[in-house]
């Protein structure tokens, strides 16, 4: 079954690759997306044994992940459908294939206990991500392509220098070499705290990178903006995800060591940095796909504080990676629908999205309101949980300019989101064909009305995971 | 052997240097289709005979060697350029940055606990004064090509550091590492191609198009 998981969308790929027409291809696409979800509701329900050798083993964590790739992944095909019908100037071979290997190789990450294969599926998703943010083929996509793919990929390979200093550690301190997370665990208090020290440094910095953590966030706005509305929802709710749940795998690691503090007190700092600089840059912004860049920005920021703190902080967090995964996915594909509408993503070109597209532009007001944690959406139960474990833990000072940033952000995100939204049509804006239809709005939709049934109502089986993943996390007495 | 390899890695550093000062893009391509030769070499004065060793031995210093540098030459005659113009920091300065690092990354590496059996080797203090020097390059250079070639140092230290613990990694992670090289360096050599063709040069500081105001 774990197998399935990364093979089908292979399949997949080489089926897409084949296909000689550019009509077919999203519903091959959608079909193996569907696929890929349904064995993961399956593996969430019946999970098969850690694989001899230990290299892979769905635990809570990788679940949670994989829960949120898979869904976010099944309704961005099914978007495609719709929203490839208006890119007809241009082949879509490409887009669906690299889609269906990122898919593959995300789902390798969520599986796998190995580091070293982590890295590998890691890297290979960045890679992938590539040829679709220069799908747009013109100056400012393959700018946007460059430093994405030298930063990221200067980023990740820190991240491997980082697995070798671990590796190495094993070797000095003559434990069995691995790097299987089980063993380092298990050995954790014999490694040499020199070489674990600089480990986590290049972990920490490498994966913060890929995540888009600031000070190292510089390629997000210029890859969110340029690349196509789906690719960006898979980059921010998906790949984003992916790099924290690989942060989530060095933590385990740190709680078995005695970095934790200095690992905590540094993922505190980078993340309220994140989010202080999103709320500098987040107001006054002309394009809103790098409004929503910026808002990515503080949401990595928010999961980053949320782990160094701890405790009740920590379910925030693993809720989080759902409820932002998610949300991000609403308002992505709705912008993608205005952008299209208007052929811009300038927001003084870009008015009155109510009076013309009344159902993108509802569903983007709407995942602004949720992205912004007002309730009734999920990340509002997120947020609530985080700033609460904040204060309750005494951290005054971080739980202040959480909330500060929230506040600033919501501020500056509604200066952007709300004339946009209302108003007239300027007279002057140019005429598009596209017009709001069932595959283009429904996928979203239904992601909307997921993040309101979250936000109201945990199921039963959903709160068990989160528990089992937050007790995972927690800091032994 | 534990002198041979000594001198190779000193020749590793050397090129660093080479590629830290030299302005001539083919030049610096080749020194580092050298360095990546020298690479696939070392294994095999560190670790005793298998056929696993000669595996990796013939696919490194053929990705690194020849595989890589002729995918850049191509990507260097395509666009018809010589010589790296303008970098944003002069020669001079990121020569003198090159050596200040290379003295840091010992001073670093003496902090640290390492094997009886690798304790006279200088692997950890080379590795991280190549990664450093990558970085430089990559930070330094306005051409697309020079900072490919900076990725391409800074992959060559992690792989030093990556030939101490040939045992503790398993095959598939090392295959794996070098695929991805080869892939990301694809990749951005049809990049390359492609930022030619828009702007009609290589010169990354012309991708200003999305500066924050």
């Amino acid at each position: 079954m774990l197998a399935a998981l990364i093979i089908l969308p292979l399949i997949g790929a080489a089926t897409c690759w084949l296909i000689p027409f550019d009509r077919l291809r999203p519903k091959v696409l959608s079909l193996f997306s569907l696929a890929h979800f349904g064995i993961t509701l399956r593996l969430l329900i019946v999970t098969p044994p850690e694989s001899p050798g230990g290299w892979f083993h769905l635990d809570a964590l990788g679940k949670i992940v994989l829960l949120s790739t898979s869904t976010l992944f099944l309704v961005c095909a099914l978007y495609s459908i719709g929203y490839l019908f208006y890119r007809q100037e241009r082949s879509n071979r490409a887009l669906c294939m690299w889609l269906l290997v990122c898919l593959s190789a995300a789902s390798l990450v969520t599986i796998t206990h190995h580091l070293g294969l982590m890295w590998v599926a890691l890297e290979t998703t960045t890679i992938s991500m590539a040829p679709l943010i220069y799908f747009n083929r013109n100056a400012r996509s393959i700018e946007a392509t460059w430093k994405y793919l030298l930063i990221c990929s200067v980023g990740v390979a820190l991240a491997l220098i980082g697995l070798y200093f671990l590796a190495y550690a094993t070797i000095v301190a003559r434990v069995e070499p691995s790097l299987l997370l089980d063993d380092l665990i298990r050995d954790a208090g014999k490694l040499s705290s020199g070489w674990v020290h600089a480990a986590f440094v290049f972990l920490l910095v490498g994966f913060g990178t890929k995540m888009g953590l600031a000070p190292l966030h510089t390629w997000k706005p210029d890859a969110y903006g340029e690349a196509p509305g789906l690719v960006g929802a898979l980059l921010s709710g998906g790949l984003v995800n992916l790099a924290f749940l690989a942060l989530l795998r060095v933590y385990q690691l740190c709680l078995a060591t005695k970095e934790i503090v200095f690992f905590q007190n540094a993922l505190i700092v980078m993340g309220l940095f994140s989010m202080v600089m999103a709320a500098v840059f987040m107001a006054r912004q002309a394009d809103f796909k790098r409004m929503l860049a910026y808002s990515s920005v503080e949401h990595v920021g928010i999961m980053a504080v949320a782990l160094g703190l701890g405790g009740k902080a920590i379910f925030g967090a693993l809720f989080h990676i759902l409820a932002n995964g998610l949300t991000k996915g609403v308002l992505f594909l709705s912008s993608g629908n205005i952008h299209r509408s208007y052929n811009s993503k300038r927001t003084d070109q870009v008015r009155g999205v109510l009076r013309r597209l009344p159902w993108s532009g509802g569903i983007f007001l709407a995942g602004f309101i949720a992205i912004t944690g007002s309730p009734p959406f999920a990340p509002f139960i997120s947020e609530f949980t985080i700033i609460s474990s904040a204060f309750m833990q005494g951290q005054m000072l971080v739980g202040a300019i959480f909330l500060l940033s929230l506040t600033v952000i919501f501020i500056g995100m509604a200066l952007t989101v709300l004339p946009m939204v209302m108003g007239e049509v300027p007279a002057d804006s140019e005429k598009t064909a596209y017009r709001d239809t069932f595959w283009t709005v429904g996928p979203p939709l239904a992601l909307l009305l997921l993040m309101f049934l979250l936000g109201v109502w945990i199921p039963e089986p959903l709160m068990t995971l989160l528990r089992d993943a937050a007790a995972l996390l927690e800091v032994p007495q | 052997m534990i002198t041979l390899a000594d001198q190779l890695l000193v020749l590793v550093l050397l090129i660093n240097f080479i590629s830290l000062g030299t302005s001539r893009l083919i030049f610096s391509i080749r020194a580092v289709a050298v360095q990546g030769v020298i690479l696939g070499i070392l294994p095999g004065l560190i670790h005793p005979f298998s056929w696993h060793l000669v595996g990796i031995t013939t696919v490194i210093i053929a990705v690194k060697g020849f595989v890589i540098p002729l995918l850049l030459v191509r990507a260097v005659r395509s666009a018809e350029i010589k010589r790296e113009v303008e970098p944003f920091l002069g020669y001079v300065p990121t020569l003198l940055l090159g050596a200040v690092f290379t003295a840091l990354s010992f001073g670093f590496a003496g902090k640290l606990p390492m094997l009886p059996e690798h304790q006279n080797y200088m692997f950890v203090p080379a590795s991280i004064a190549t990664l450093m020097s990558g970085f430089l390059v990559l930070t330094t250079r306005r051409k697309a090509i020079s900072q490919v070639i900076g990725y391409l140092i800074l992959e060559n230290g992690i792989f030093i550091f990556g030939l101490l613990l040939a045992e503790a990694m398993p095959i598939m992670v090392e295959a794996g590492a070098l695929l991805d090289l080869l892939v990301g360096t694809f990749v951005m050599g049809i990049v390359i191609n492609q930022i030619s063709r828009e702007f009609s040069s290589l010169d990354t500081s012309r991708l200003t198009s999305l500066k924050e105001e």
